[in-house]
């Protein structure tokens, strides 16, 4: 055991507990904040994985702003909890179950069929590098100019919508 | 890095995404249906993250900044409707918003 | 340098830095008090110990004999956490603040910072946009209408003026090519001060910074005319106290913010003029850095005592109206000072 590994569980754990907490709280406040945690949590694997600039936006991006974002409106509109989170229907949640099941199988065949880590030499050097903000800015700024700007146009949409959605009444 | 298999990560990103699923098939609230794919979108983020880091190539990141762009602008926009839709009917249960079907 | 003797300078930063922080919390109070006093034209805190200086730790003991009250409609783990969060984010901004230059101390090459992390500044932004979630949480887990309106009130309010701080500190690491503090210090070298090439920043960064420590005229979050405490109002005993000292922190932290993103950080001029070499260098400069957030730290506590609280609408139409335009604008102002004038 090796501090890595340790530290990888202790987070992974931490991300799959919050993540199946979020799903199962009745109280929607409840939810966001373990979703709140769990974005921490994905936060420290980042930064394991040597993506310093990632770790950070996703603590400023989802954790600081869009998590707020939702807190907020699950403050104002104050809703009470779900009596039941099934609401009785018992077949959804057969269904339900029965569709993850399927979904972690198929992906866990695939992850261990393809066996990624065959072919794979990872380098701490070239990986601490993949993650700088230079590196990242760099990238951003010469061959992904074009969709940098599309997603600036893309907030902007979203802004002038959200404006429009939230201040006039449904008809 | 060299001593945590890839696969641990692929597998932790695989169960995160299927306990989203498990959230927006389950749940009724309709805020709470939306905080379940944003946990579906961070496992995504989450693989890519995995091979930008283990490949020491740097597109799998910058693509997760442009998920996380969209994220945003999707948390905005939803978050508009939820609030226009909780005024109309006072209730943001999606089995009660079935206006489309009359 | 071995592993051992790293963490071991370390931990002696960490351990002189806290216990430094811990008493100009405490005593930020009392200056607080002190000056409310002044400007309200009567004494203030006389009587424990000289002139009151011991009042701080009266205060603290008062505190923690309180019976410690949780309301019956609250959720109490949450009630319990957020108190923590405040003091948590409020304290570990500190560790990427350089207090001085490198110097040479028992034959060790110091920096005296406790982490020189190269993203210092995105480590900041990320806690200050995390310190909101101390106050919402406070808000939301109590179970009083004024509390929830406090911490909706709050997060509306850090949203929005973190957008307007974000891009204040762009023109800052624009001059530095740098997100690490301890270059954007070094970068503001003699008088290349940030807030002297760019005082449209300057002035945006310290409005933000106010309404980002809730500190009036923002304090709208426990506008106490309106909302009894806002927040804080089911809070007693020692998670009370967290959120008091968390907002002194708080106060301290942003002074300590703007000085290194503004005013220079522990760059003192007086050394070049001089010549001044060696430790008393080394002295006058951390001494400037003390000085710097000790005026800023006035100067919040002078607002405090002058300034109207703003109303809700106004508070937003500032934020996004004047702002934001303003921190924007401050960015094309700088990216012209480089491209033209190559400073």
């Amino acid at each position: 055991m090796n501090a890595e590994l340790i530290l990888f569980i202790v987070f992974a754990l931490l991300a799959l507990f919050a993540s199946v907490m979020m799903v199962t709280r009745k109280n929607p406040v409840l939810s966001a904040v373990f979703l709140i945690l769990n974005f921490f949590a994905l936060a420290g694997l980042y930064l394991l994985l040597n993506a310093q600039f990632i770790a950070v936006v996703q603590i400023i991006v989802y954790a600081g702003a869009i998590m707020v974002l939702f807190l907020f409106v699950l403050m104002l509109l104050n809703q009470r909890s779900e009596e039941k989170i099934l609401n009785g229907k018992k077949n959804l949640k057969i269904f339900a179950i029965i569709v993850s099941a399927l979904v972690v199988f198929q992906l866990a065949y695939i992850i261990f069929y393809s066996k990624p880590s065959a072919g794979l030499a990872p380098e701490l050097q070239k990986s601490v590098q993949a993650g700088t903000v230079e590196q990242i800015g760099h990238q951003l700024y010469t061959n992904y100019v074009l969709p940098f700007e599309a997603a600036g146009f893309l907030l902007l949409a979203a802004t002038v919508g959200a404006l429009i959605l939230a201040k006039k009444k449904f008809e | 890095m060299n001593n945590i298999p890839i696969e641990y990560y692929l597998i932790l990103s695989a169960l995160m995404f299927a306990v989203g699923i498990t959230g927006v098939l389950i749940r009724r609230n309709a805020i709470v249906v939306f905080m379940s794919i944003e946990l579906m979108l961070n496992s995504a983020n989450l693989s890519l993250v995995t091979f930008s880091s283990y490949l020491g190539n740097s597109i799998g990141q910058i693509f997760v900044f442009f998920v996380m762009t969209v994220a945003a602008a999707e948390a905005a926009v939803g978050l508009a409707i939820i609030i226009a839709i909780f005024r109309n009917k006072l209730n943001v249960n999606i089995d009660e918003i079935n206006i489309f079907k009359w | 340098m071995s592993i051992m003797e790293i963490v071991v300078i370390t931990l002696i930063k960490i351990v002189a830095i806290l216990s430094v922080f811990l008493l100009s919390v405490a005593y930020s109070v009392y200056f607080e008090r002190k000056i409310a006093s002044w400007a309200q034209n009567r004494v203030g805190p006389n009587r424990v110990g000289w002139n009151g200086l011991l009042q701080p730790f009266a205060d603290v003991f008062k505190l923690l004999l309180k019976e410690d009250i949780v309301p019956e409609a609250s959720n109490k783990p949450l009630h319990t956490l957020a108190p923590f969060i405040a003091l948590l984010v409020a304290f570990s901004t500190y560790a990427v603040i350089p207090f001085g230059p490198e110097v040479e101390l028992f034959g060790y090459k110091i920096n005296l910072v406790v982490a020189d992390v190269n993203i210092g500044i995105l480590y900041v932004l990320a806690f200050t946009s995390i310190a909101v979630y101390g106050i919402t949480f406070a808000g939301w887990s109590s179970g009083s209408k004024y509390s929830l309106l406090g911490g909706i009130r709050s997060s509306a309010q850090m949203i929005s003026y973190e957008v307007s701080m974000g891009f204040s500190v762009g023109g800052v690491i624009l001059l530095a090519e740098s997100l690490s503090p301890v270059k954007i210090v070094e970068a503001q070298h003699g008088w290349m001060w940030n807030a002297i090439i760019q005082p449209i920043g300057f002035i945006t960064f310290l409005v933000s910074s106010f309404a980002e420590t809730n500190r009036l005229p923002f304090d709208l979050p426990e506008a106490e005319p309106e909302l009894v405490g806002g927040y804080h109002t089911e809070y007693s005993s020692m998670k009370f106290a967290g959120f008091f000292l968390a907002e002194y922190a708080n106060m301290i932290i942003s002074s300590a913010l703007i000085t290194t993103l503004y005013l220079g950080g522990w760059q003192n001029p007086l050394v070049d003029i001089f010549h001044i070499q060696g430790g008393w260098a080394v002295a006058m400069q951390v001494g400037a850095f003390m000085i710097k957030i000790a005026l800023l730290l006035f100067f919040f506590i002078w607002v405090r005592w002058s300034l109207p609280r703003f109303r809700y609408d106004q508070l937003m139409n500032l934020g996004w109206k004047v702002m934001f335009p303003l921190a924007l604008l401050n960015i094309i102002w700088v990216a012209v000072l480089i491209m033209v004038f190559k400073i």
